[in-house]
């Protein structure tokens, strides 16, 4: 059984480079070119619409939950405000960072600086190492956004439903950022020419959360930090019970999207707040495709891929066993069968692949 | 510099492009919306991406994987993560047929 080392410095980034899996080009399904540029088309309409949608949301929940504080009939409006602030933001921040969003650019950036602070990012920095998760999906070593680490850590996944551990680790990085720009492990993706931007969003971030917590102390209340800062931890789960899904369970080291992350059919308001990302595989196979014409894409190449799962609660069933079965063997993975009309996996590529077990003692 | 025949004009849609190899290297041949035909260095500067897969808007074209962007006309990145600019290459119409001139 190997070990696997996370780290962007370890012997498993080195294996990732010197076996040649991080220039390895990833599997693609065909798709003619006149639909695919249709299906990449950008259009403002969309988004503007699921933005004013979610912020007149946000500021209608928050108001009425301001006017009942500190009553126990405000709950269920924080319980709303806080899943569009701790958890449609962690969506927002993705789609608008790829650019994708928006047809206008500003807009794209507008959104993606506010859902960036509201998720707890530094803008600047993350942009990149999402770069490097879509060039190195899950691969060990090269991917610093892997969510569930083999073996897995279970308590750690709970905690995290409760962002408790996204927010620890947020602030002592946010204010290495402010003083000092980025952390040496954040230089290995991001371009040196940025460094003055991370220091300067850093710098931004904490004077917010400076001001809000003055606030706090100064009206003798946590109302402020119910309104900013707390929403990232009490509304995080919807973000982390569908992030999970992403990749969870799955192979890694493989250079096929189809092994490696889950499409999953959601309710509508999942999808609205998630913005259509239960279209994984779609996704990372076609990133410059907007949220609004995945589920197109997706009727465009379903036949070439695994068959989705049906719903949260199904695709849970079959990830969290076997997240409880990496525990004690972290070579384990899902291997979900391709229909007859698919191209096959690519064997012969990743049977040797560093950290992939036989493909016989797979399931 | 020698011009090479590298396709037609009508192989190419309008605000859209076509990869060509030639010589061991690879290019993109750009349609521009206003009827000029361009040509830059095939790869992403950034992680050298074929951009024929790519999406064509306007005098920009965006990389397929991370979607940064350049101005194919200068090869300027626009946008992150594309930090080093695209080269270009000069391009001719003659007749029906686009040259490029390969360094």
């Amino acid at each position: 059984m190997s070990k696997r080392d996370y780290s962007l410095f370890g012997p498993d980034a080195k294996r990732a480079v010197e076996s040649g899996l991080t220039a390895a080009e990833w599997y693609h399904t065909e798709v003619p070119r006149k639909v695919m540029k249709d299906l990449m088309a950008r259009s403002d309409a969309p988004a503007i619409r699921d933005t004013i949608i979610l912020y007149g949301s946000m500021i209608v929940l928050a108001g009425i939950g301001i006017a009942l504080w500190p009553t126990l009939w405000s709950a269920p409006f924080w319980l709303a405000y806080g899943v569009l602030y701790g958890s449609a933001s962690d969506a927002r921040w993705h789609e608008c960072g790829h650019g994708t969003a928006f047809k206008t650019p500003w807009m794209n950036d507008w959104v993606y600086q506010i859902a960036s602070f509201m998720i707890m990012r530094n803008s600047a920095t993350w942009r990149w190492s999402h770069a490097r998760h879509h060039s190195e999906t899950y691969l060990v070593g090269r991917d610093p956004e892997i969510a569930v680490m083999r073996p897995p850590e279970v308590a750690k996944l709970v905690l995290n439903f409760f962002g408790i551990l996204d927010v620890i680790a947020f602030f002592p990085r946010i204010l290495k950022n402010a003083i000092s720009g980025p952390t040496p492990e954040e230089r290995t993706y991001v371009p040196q020419s940025e460094w003055g931007k991370v220091q300067r969003v850093a710098i931004v971030h904490v004077s917010i959360y400076a001001a809000t917590l003055a606030l706090a102390v100064w009206m003798q209340s946590i109302l402020p930090l119910m309104v900013i800062g707390l929403p990232r931890m009490y509304g995080a789960w919807h973000h982390v019970m569908t992030g999970l899904l992403q990749h969870g369970g799955l192979a890694d080291n493989v250079v096929d999207h189809r092994l490696n992350s889950r499409t999953v059919y959601m309710n509508p308001v999942s999808r609205f707040i998630y913005w259509n990302m239960n279209y994984h595989v779609e996704h990372h196979m076609f990133p410059m495709v907007p949220y609004h014409a995945l589920p197109r894409l997706h009727e465009v190449i379903k036949a070439d891929l695994p068959p989705p799962n049906r719903s949260i609660a199904e695709a849970f069933r079959e990830m969290w066993p076997a997240i409880k079965r990496q525990v004690m063997n972290e070579d384990y993975y899902v291997r979900r069968d391709l229909p007859p009309t698919a191209k096959p996996y690519r064997e012969d590529f990743h049977q040797y692949v560093p950290g992939m077990m036989p493909t016989a003692a797979a399931e | 510099m020698p011009w090479i025949d590298a396709c037609s004009t009508t192989d190419i849609d309008e605000e859209d492009l076509i990869r060509w190899d030639h010589a061991g290297q690879t290019f993109a041949i750009y349609h521009s919306p206003d009827g000029d035909f361009f040509a830059t260095a095939g790869l992403c500067t950034h992680e050298n991406v074929h951009l024929c897969d790519g999406l064509v808007m306007g005098n920009l074209i965006e990389c397929p994987k991370h979607n940064g962007q350049f101005d194919y006309r200068t090869g300027e990145a626009m946008r992150a993560p594309v930090c080093v600019n695209l080269k270009t290459y000069p391009v001719k119409v003659d007749g029906d047929r686009v040259f490029v001139e390969v360094a």
